[in-house]
């Protein structure tokens, strides 16, 4: 997927192969999988001759969203499929908070600091 | 008569059940052992659906009896065959605004049970689903990062980390910004609450709640059972993460995390995550737990606590179908 969305233009199997250049696999092997995205809809196909080209059906940044704002519970149906560690806060209750960090700072030995 | 007696039992429960929700939603002892308050919303939800759907039926069918209930409710096709035969002979005797109001009652009864065994099957449909796309997106879009062992990182600047259970495979993500957030010790603290949601199933306890907030969207006692729930089971989580991590560090973890998301918004995609989050207080509420532990409560109280859950939610089960 991700030579997918590297190129502009869809490309067809032997293609792909050609550019998947660290890792061997076989021709059968990448038909399969770039079918497989087809039949899932995250890649589009097209007839080229007696070969498919394909190409993705949305951006990765597209997917990258879809996935967060389920994880951000910001999509509005909450189906409980996934469970958060928390979600975010805003105002009077965000300041308490962060006074709450510093507390927690001033007692803490080691480990903090952004990894 | 008996069959009145143990409708009027029902309704009583049915009532306690809504009445008794509030007060348990503000208490403050379930802070303190989670896993027993949960127990409780437990059966105070099943209590309540088999009371209402009980009391209903029971008013429904002539002369309240029950046993016709149970038949209905219990047993197989032909036995429910049969009591729909019977069931006009009975009505016979009775003024025609009585036979209204009894089918009329039957009717809702029946609804409202397959409605809840519907809402059930829907939002367990939706969360596989929902499940389902987020594992395939994550198939093409998470790598794994030696700075969080067993979990999945996604390429995005927000906050997030989240699971996804399952029987196979549950999955632990967490979004690049949270690898940024957080040090070394509260993504610990983070993936060991994380992984308590998925060996413990987590999401199978608030499941029911949240069909039934599906299912009765404009009720105030549903939001507030399931907000109810859904604090608890992150209490129990933190609890579970303490046994390997210290509370600070989980504390603190919190702590960024939710101020994350009031600063400014790191995509225009999700702008929105400061402005809609949490419930007030929730984080707040965890934080606090954490920061100044509460004692679980004593062992007699605990065991009387599951007496009353399983004495609750016998008394409509055994009504119904003995």
């Amino acid at each position: 997927m991700d030579v997918l969305w590297e190129t502009d233009v869809p490309l067809t199997v032997r293609e792909v192969s050609a550019r998947l250049t660290e890792r061997n696999l076989a021709h059968t092997t990448v038909m399969t999988v770039l079918d497989r995205l087809a039949k899932k809809g995250f890649a589009r196909r097209q007839r080229d001759g007696r070969a498919w080209r394909y190409c993705p059906a949305a951006t990765r940044e597209t997917y990258v969203t879809e996935l967060m704002l389920t994880a951000l519970d910001q999509t509005g149906d909450r189906t409980a499929a996934l469970t958060r560690f928390a979600q975010s806060v805003s105002g009077v209750e965000a300041d308490v908070l962060r006074d709450a960090l510093e507390v927690i700072e001033g007692d803490g030995v080691g480990d903090e600091g952004t990894g | 008569m008996k069959g009145l007696a143990d409708t009027a039992l029902l309704a009583a429960v049915a009532m306690g059940t809504v009445l008794g929700a509030s007060p348990l939603a503000q208490a403050s002892w379930p802070r303190r052992s989670p896993a027993a308050a949960i127990l409780l919303w437990q059966a105070l939800g099943l209590a309540g659906g088999l009371a209402a759907v009980g009391t209903l039926v029971g008013l429904g069918l002539p002369g309240g009896s029950l046993g016709a209930a149970r038949s209905l409710l219990h047993l197989g096709g032909v036995f429910r065959a049969g009591a729909a035969l019977r069931l006009p002979v009975a009505f016979g005797a009775m003024p025609t605004i009585l036979v209204a109001f009894r089918l009329t009652c039957l009717a809702t009864g029946l609804a409202l049970f397959a409605s809840l065994c519907w809402v059930l099957v829907a939002a367990s449909a939706a969360a596989l689903q929902a499940r389902r796309r987020q594992r395939a997106l994550l198939a093409l879009l998470a790598h794994g990062d030696p700075k969080v062992p067993g979990a999945l990182v996604v390429d995005h600047p927000s906050a997030a980390a989240y699971c996804l259970p399952g029987l196979r495979s549950p999955i632990v993500v967490v979004s690049v910004g949270t690898l940024r957030l957080l040090g070394r010790g509260e993504l610990a603290a983070v993936l060991a609450h994380e992984h308590a949601h998925l060996r413990e199933r987590h999401d199978l306890v608030l499941l029911p709640f949240t069909a039934l907030r599906r299912a009765f969207p404009r009720s105030a006692v549903c939001a507030e059972a399931h907000r109810a729930v859904a604090l608890l089971v992150e209490m129990l989580a933190d609890d579970r993460a303490l046994r390997a991590r210290p509370a600070r560090e989980l504390a603190s973890a919190l702590v960024r995390f939710g101020t994350a998301g009031a600063g400014p918004a790191p995509s225009g995609a999700l702008a929105a995550a400061g402005a809609t989050g949490a419930p007030e207080g929730e984080v707040a509420a965890r934080v606090a737990r954490l920061l100044q532990p509460v004692r679980p409560l004593p062992r007699p109280a605990i065991a009387a606590i599951c007496l009353a859950a399983a004495l609750l939610a016998a008394v409509p089960v055994a009504l119904l179908i003995i």
